[in-house]
């Protein structure tokens, strides 16, 4: 946090107890609308995707699927959280980087520890199977 | 009489009379034991016309310092649920030997280690760390409360009613019977047909809203709420410690609510999450609930970190030594919390890749420990060390905590982990970080800044009595049991068949006795102290030497904690205030900006303790009912803009020339 928002933010150190100290732009109706569009934009083609059964592969449909989520979360971020490198003094971004490094462990890590599961588990034949139930 | 079953079942869903235990002698002991026990102070209450009062000024106030003492007086009372507990199981494991089946039957002692575990992990240990950071955090970095002093109320009460939902348990069915982290398929639908995982799951899921929020809340505090001057680096480290637990917080419990939900969906509508059959797996809800679980652990500890590095600097006389070196060692511990949850499964099946990862990063979170325990160790050295209670704590700890953590590295190889795993070894390894590491912090934390809480020190007799007693009892009851793991006796086990076994469980049952003691002592010094007020006050609001900001505030501090916003230059902004001869202002006071009590919290808890109950108990109206009710309240505070008022500068002069008189008369 740089020195002059410091001071800004001692001088209205009253205000905050409010809980509206809040100086951050609350973005422009232009951007909503932006942001809006494509969103459903974003959710459109996806649905298309699947109604349409357009790419013919159940597998290819769901990775393609979960690029435009990312997409659209991109969107959200932009458009309607109104995030940049420069917002909240940094703090933002930071907190972003933060998320998407627990985030990657935490999906990479699942993948990766479901993957392994049964590695030293006893094979489970069909008919060991049918034993067990 | 129940002519119409179905408009029963309508009306109480699949609540009966059978559900009261009434047939278990024990728990009827201690539901009348409960029942005169509150009944006595319910009228104790009304008798001295205490309800006024603590509505208007506890249990709707908006004020940090008033929640934080909230929060621990929780914790305080579930302790005593919590011990309660223990104690039974200790002396169950004590006796149950050979032809001797001790006196809990299987049912009821699964249900003991499971609330044991919940309780002292979300209902004492949590409301703890939240309960001192809320009172603390505020006052070290120069704010006048919170950010959003009313979400701090409103979590408080999610809080207590997440409790109340755990503890109701106990008189009306049955709790989990699944131990603390209620492992699927023994937590579904089949296994758990009854109320017992319905409660733990919307006990935890409500507590879990006021933990997060309060997270979010301290996090906005700390990083907006800052006094001019204080910059990261010149932080103390308390705060730097909340800082890094609330982002921990923030991070880690959206997953445990997501994975309760999953299990509830499991529960409740038939879904195949966590099930065996349909692509369903367990093993997804063991590896998801750990990665919030090794962080929680986190969670619990980093604040006691905090602690004791604020009483090892202030009783040694010196800064703490490493001060970057310490934060930069919280932040590496906030990451690495999230990259070893696996070693609480290595023997689910992995291979030795995965298991070699995991071990490895497991045993290099050591290393920033290790390096916060040399820190300790340096600023003690050379220093003019005070052996004051909460000292006394904190070498407690470092002793206690080190033999803890080198069990916790043992266990961290894999190889040791599958003789290890689920043994009594793990058991003593836990409870020796966590009584020797949180606990131990939280005490100390508690009897350091009693003071400033209340305006008069604790007793230090019964302190130091409660101190060696909680010390030996548990080396007593705790050593015993890596002794019985390194045996291959397992947990949660009701009842043994080898009678040598039984001179350890023994010596473990002593240990909890000389616990009891410990937390009594601790009861009979807040007695104690109550009484002799006037003998232990503190004039100057600054009582042991202290460093930090909240001790240049006078104890206990005025509502609006201080006048003036201080200005900091070093991060022991006190003692460089006082070493530069810091003068109290003692005119220019201006009205100050304060938030409005408001009753809003309580509500919104009282009504999720309905909501909860309908969902347990299938009674759908109810829930329904409670939902829309927590609605409508939450969406119409919303609407009220009368929720702020000003301390006139009369009032502020009033308060702050009553300070001066008491500074005068004892400096």
């Amino acid at each position: 946090m740089s020195a002059a928002s410091q001071s800004a933010h001692a001088a209205d150190h009253e205000e905050d107890v409010k809980g509206h100290g809040d100086h951050s732009g609350h973005g422009s109706f232009k951007g909503y609308v932006t942001g809006f569009v494509l969103s459903v934009i974003l959710t459109a083609i996806p649905f298309w995707l699947v109604m349409g059964d357009v790419l013919g592969s159940p597998r290819l449909t769901g990775l393609v699927i979960m690029g435009f989520g990312v997409v659209q979360i991109v969107v959200h971020m932009v458009y309607f959280l109104h995030m940049n490198t420069k917002s909240e003094g940094g703090w933002t971004i930071l907190a972003l980087i933060f998320t998407l490094t627990l985030v990657v462990i935490t999906l990479t890590g699942s993948v990766w520890v479901m993957y392994h599961l049964n590695t030293n588990m006893m094979p489970m034949t069909p008919t060991s199977l049918h034993q067990h139930h | 009489m129940f002519a119409n079953l179905d408009l029963q079942k309508l009306v109480f869903g699949r609540l009966t009379l059978e559900a009261i235990p009434y047939h278990e002698p024990i728990l009827l002991v201690t539901f009348i034991g409960v029942a005169i026990g509150g009944v006595g102070l319910l009228g104790l209450i009304t008798y001295m016309r205490w309800w006024g009062p603590l509505w208007r000024d506890w249990f709707t106030s908006v004020d940090h310092k008033k929640i934080g003492i909230m929060y621990v007086v929780l914790a305080l009372v579930m302790l005593l649920r919590g011990f309660s507990d223990a104690l039974l199981m200790r002396s169950q494991q004590a006796m149950a030997f050979g032809a001797n089946e001790g006196y809990l039957p299987p049912h009821h002692y699964d249900q003991i280690f499971t609330a044991h575990g919940v309780i002292m992990i979300f209902f004492v240990a949590m409301p703890l760390v939240t309960g001192l950071m809320n009172f603390v955090v505020p006052l070290q970095i120069g704010a006048r409360d919170v950010s959003f002093p009313f979400l701090n109320n409103f979590s408080f009460w999610m809080t207590v009613s997440g409790a109340a939902t755990i503890m109701a348990s106990l008189f009306v069915g049955e709790f989990a019977r699944t131990g603390w982290l209620a492992y699927p398929p023994l937590s579904g639908p089949a296994g758990s047909p009854g109320v017992g995982v319905d409660y733990y799951i919307w006990g935890l899921q409500i507590a879990g809203i006021g933990t997060l929020l309060s997270g979010i809340n301290l996090i906005a505090t700390i990083v907006k709420m800052r006094a001019p001057g204080m910059t990261m680096m010149k932080m103390p480290i308390f705060t730097w410690t909340a800082l890094c637990t609330n982002i921990l917080i923030v991070a880690a419990f959206p997953i445990l609510t997501a994975v309760l939900a999953l299990l509830s969906l499991d529960r409740y509508v038939g879904t195949h999450f966590f099930s065996n059959d349909l692509g369903g797996n367990p093993m997804m809800y063991v590896n998801l609930i750990w990665i919030w679980g090794h962080p929680e652990v986190y969670i619990l500890i980093l604040p006691a970190f905090g602690v004791f590095s604020e009483i090892v600097s202030t009783f040694s006389g010196k800064r703490l030594f490493g001060y970057a070196s310490m934060v930069y060692a919280t932040v590496v511990i906030t990451i690495l919390s999230y990259l070893v949850w696996l070693h609480h499964f290595f023997t689910m099946g992995s291979g030795a890749s995965v298991n070699s990862f995991f071990g490895i990063t497991t045993m290099i979170i050591s290393i920033p420990t290790g390096a916060k325990l040399f820190n300790w160790l340096f600023t003690m050295y050379k220093g003019r060390i005070r052996f004051e209670e909460p000292m006394l704590w904190a070498i407690g700890f470092m002793v206690t905590f080190t033999i803890g953590g080198m069990t916790g590295v043992l266990l961290a190889v894999p190889p040791a982990d599958f003789v290890l795993h689920n043994s009594l070894f793990l058991i003593a390894h836990f409870h020796n970080v966590i009584i020797g590491g949180v606990l131990f912090g939280m005490l100390a934390g508690i009897t350091y800044w009693f003071p400033k809480a209340f305006g008069f020190r604790l007793d230090p007799f019964w302190g130091k009595m409660s101190f060696w007693f909680w010390l030996t009892g548990f080396y007593f009851a705790f050593m015993p049991l890596y002794v019985l793991g390194l045996m291959g006796v397992t947990r949660r086990v009701q009842h043994f068949d080898d009678p040598s076994l039984q001179i350890w469980f023994i010596i473990a049952a002593f240990g909890a006795g000389l616990i009891a003691l410990g937390i009594l002592s601790f009861i009979i010094q807040l007695v104690v102290s109550f009484m002799r007020r006037e003998a232990l006050r503190d004039h100057t609001g600054d009582p042991w030497g202290g460093r930090t900001l909240e001790w240049s505030t006078s104890s206990p501090p005025p509502d609006y904690n201080f006048a003036f916003t201080p200005v900091i230059h070093d991060h022991d902004a006190w003692s460089d205030m006082k070493r530069r001869g810091y003068a109290r202002p003692l005119k220019g006071f201006r009205p100050i900006h304060m938030p409005k009590n408001t009753g809003t919290g309580m509500i919104l808890g009282i009504l999720s303790i309905g909501f909860s109950f309908g969902m347990i108990w299938y009674i759908w109206w109810l829930a329904a009912l409670t939902f829309i009710a927590m609605a409508v309240v939450a969406i119409g505070h919303t609407f009220n803009y009368n929720r702020d008022f000003y301390i006139s500068a009369d009032a502020v002069i009033g308060t702050e020339t009553e300070r001066t008189r008491m500074l005068e008369g004892r400096v």
